[in-house]
């Protein structure tokens, strides 16, 4: 056998033996296309098919200019409604769902051994579920949604293993940073990430989407976890589908292994203008801020507001602070437990479920020479709209305490 | 595609992402790849669309194209007059949209090495040679898959063409 996760996918969907290195064309379970699929439908008509030729795999999610800012995304998102209705797609999310990612998740699209691609780079997210899924480009979408069809390289894979308990007011963002910081931002280029270890066994499904998030930050095609009883407890009566667990077997052949101990990993801090100009929290402490933002699809999560709730509790910010829950439920879920009122009573800004300020858009965009402390998962330069702005990235935690001091603080030291 | 490259260099460093050669805050909007050229690496270094001429090429470090999977960040590139780009190692979506805009992304960490900005090089892609003022280096040939894509001009041609 000696096959990794990866190798199984293709072997199983090419119905080939293929191994890293081969190439393949294979059909997709699933393809996800957001606001771009007002471009995408574009470019399908200039291939000249009159129909997508499997519609039941299409899902599309209106999550990155929403409620449209200005006239252009308005116009852009009509195009996609008129298209949806003219190809009967049934998978539609229209601007009030919430995040992509999230979406896809939350509908039970994501499941384990499927083959999901979407033109969204961090389409990684749902390995966390055990699937195959990556990130391709639009010109892509657009020839599965004509034929059905794709090319796909099969990647080696690096294993990277997380053991330990997790020390108090660490969370998965500062190991998914940790990592990056050490292994690089094309430390997994072309390759697949598998993430393995009993940290990970112990994490939930929302836990482990975070590192799956963060993994196309190490270039990785996908950020697989073995699907287990956490995963199959989610999946119950949300998943779309019959699935079927695919693992890497126990003598398969890993290109490369790291290995983590938790109990290593301080708070996190990404630096301007890359994720992997990793920062103990120590080394920043004291840089001023601006603003703050905790959501996006890294941590726009339940547990993520809840865990900046906690921080700010009968407390007032000190900067701007933007909240995202990551989709309608769990803006419903942070409205039913109080921690919507908890942050909103600190002087938060809550924004609708979306990307918001994210990719720069609209919602927060900054000014030249400010700062942005966020939850996101990039801080390129020119990232949130403003080339001569900084972003500074890490987890719900010390971004919230940082909205409160207006400063970047380490948690422990608050405590 | 005719199998040839010729043409000046503009070269640049390590992870360059795509949020600086195509911003997000163009991503949602409608563009012709013509007004999407006019932006191409626009955070990186402005000057770039006013000095680049057809049929220059692009030499860059590792990880060129990390970040986004905006398939623009290749075609702004392309439309710019950019032929070819030759890199330490390329992001995978990246290299991916390159190829699928039928723009060549060629690996090859030597070459890079020893290729200065302004000079002269040639890419011969049949045989797998690129040929610089410092000497020659070789790159492994793509495979069939991608070199029929490329032969296309990109994979929707590729596609309309199989369909
Ligand atoms: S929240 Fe940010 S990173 Fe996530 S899908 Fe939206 S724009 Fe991309």
């Amino acid at each position: 056998m000696r096959k990794t996760f990866v190798e199984k996918v293709f072997s199983n969907k090419s119905g080939k033996d293929v191994r890293a290195g081969a190439i393949v064309s294979v059909e997709p379970d699933y393809v996800m296309s957001h606001d771009n699929a007002a471009a995408i439908s574009g470019t399908f008509k200039k291939i000249g098919v009159s129909r997508i030729k499997y519609p039941e795999r299409v899902v599309i999610i209106l999550d990155h200019e929403v409620p449209a800012p200005k006239e252009s995304s308005a116009i852009n998102h009509k195009e996609i409604r008129n298209f949806v209705k003219e190809q009967n797609i049934q998978n539609f999310f229209d601007i009030n769902h919430g995040i992509c990612h999230q979406i896809f998740t939350e509908q039970g699209f994501a499941m384990p051994g499927k083959l999901i691609v979407g033109s969204d780079s961090h389409t990684t997210t749902y390995g966390a579920l055990g699937a195959l899924s990556a990130g391709i480009g639009r010109s892509e979408v657009a020839a599965i949604w004509a034929t059905g069809e794709l090319w796909f390289s099969v990647p080696e894979t690096i294993k990277i293993v997380i053991n330990g308990i997790m020390p108090k007011y660490i969370t998965p963002k500062d190991i998914a940073l940790y990592i990056i910081g050490k292994i690089g931002s094309d430390g997994a280029d072309y390759k697949a990430v598998e993430f393995s270890g009993d940290t990970i066994n112990r994490m939930t499904v929302p836990e482990r989407m975070v590192l799956s998030n963060m993994a196309a930050e190490m270039g990785a095609k996908c950020g697989y976890t073995p699907p287990d009883h956490n995963t199959f407890d989610y999946l119950r009566g949300r998943a779309k589908s019959e699935y079927e667990s695919l693992y890497s077997d126990e003598d398969a052949v890993f290109s490369n292994i790291f290995k983590f101990n938790v109990e290593d990993v301080s708070p996190s801090v990404a630096k301007p203008h890359t994720v992997d100009n990793l920062a103990s929290i120590k080394d920043v402490e004291g840089t001023k801020i601006d603003q703050a933002l905790i959501g996006t699809c890294t941590n726009g999560r339940l547990e993520d507001l809840r865990a900046a709730a906690e921080v700010m509790e009968g407390k007032k910010v000190k900067v701007r602070t933007l909240i995202i829950p990551a989709s309608r439920t769990v803006y419903k879920e942070a409205i039913k437990s109080g921690i919507i009122e908890t942050l909103v009573d600190s002087g938060a800004i809550i924004l609708n479920p979306g990307c918001g300020p994210c990719l720069g858009a609209h919602q927060g965009v900054m000014a030249p020479g400010e700062v942005t402390f966020s939850t996101a998962n990039r801080n390129f330069k020119g990232r949130m709209g403003c080339r001569d702005a900084e972003i500074y990235l890490g987890s719900p935690v010390t971004v919230a305490l940082a909205a409160l001091t207006g400063e970047i603080t380490d948690p422990r030291r608050e405590s | 595609m005719n199998g040839k490259f010729e043409g000046k260099v503009w070269k640049y460093g390590d992870n360059i992402n795509t949020d600086v050669i195509f911003p997000g805050k163009y991503t949602y909007q409608k563009m012709e790849p013509e007004e999407m050229a006019k932006h191409a690496l626009e955070d990186l270094d402005p000057e770039f669309v006013s000095k680049v001429s057809e049929g220059d090429i692009l030499v860059a470090g590792k990880n060129f194209g990390m970040g986004s999977s905006r398939e623009q960040a290749a075609i702004a590139i392309k439309y710019a007059g950019i032929n070819v780009i030759i890199a330490r190692s390329f992001s995978r979506i990246y290299f991916r949209n390159a190829i699928n805009a039928g723009m060549p992304a060629i690996i090859a960490p030597d070459a890079v090495d020893a290729i200065k900005e302004g000079d002269k090089v040639i890419v011969d892609m049949e045989n797998g040679k690129i040929i610089t003022p410092k000497g020659e280096f070789t790159f492994p040939s793509y495979p069939a898959t991608v070199m029929n894509i490329l032969k296309k001009g990109g994979l929707i041609n590729f596609i309309k063409a199989n369909i």
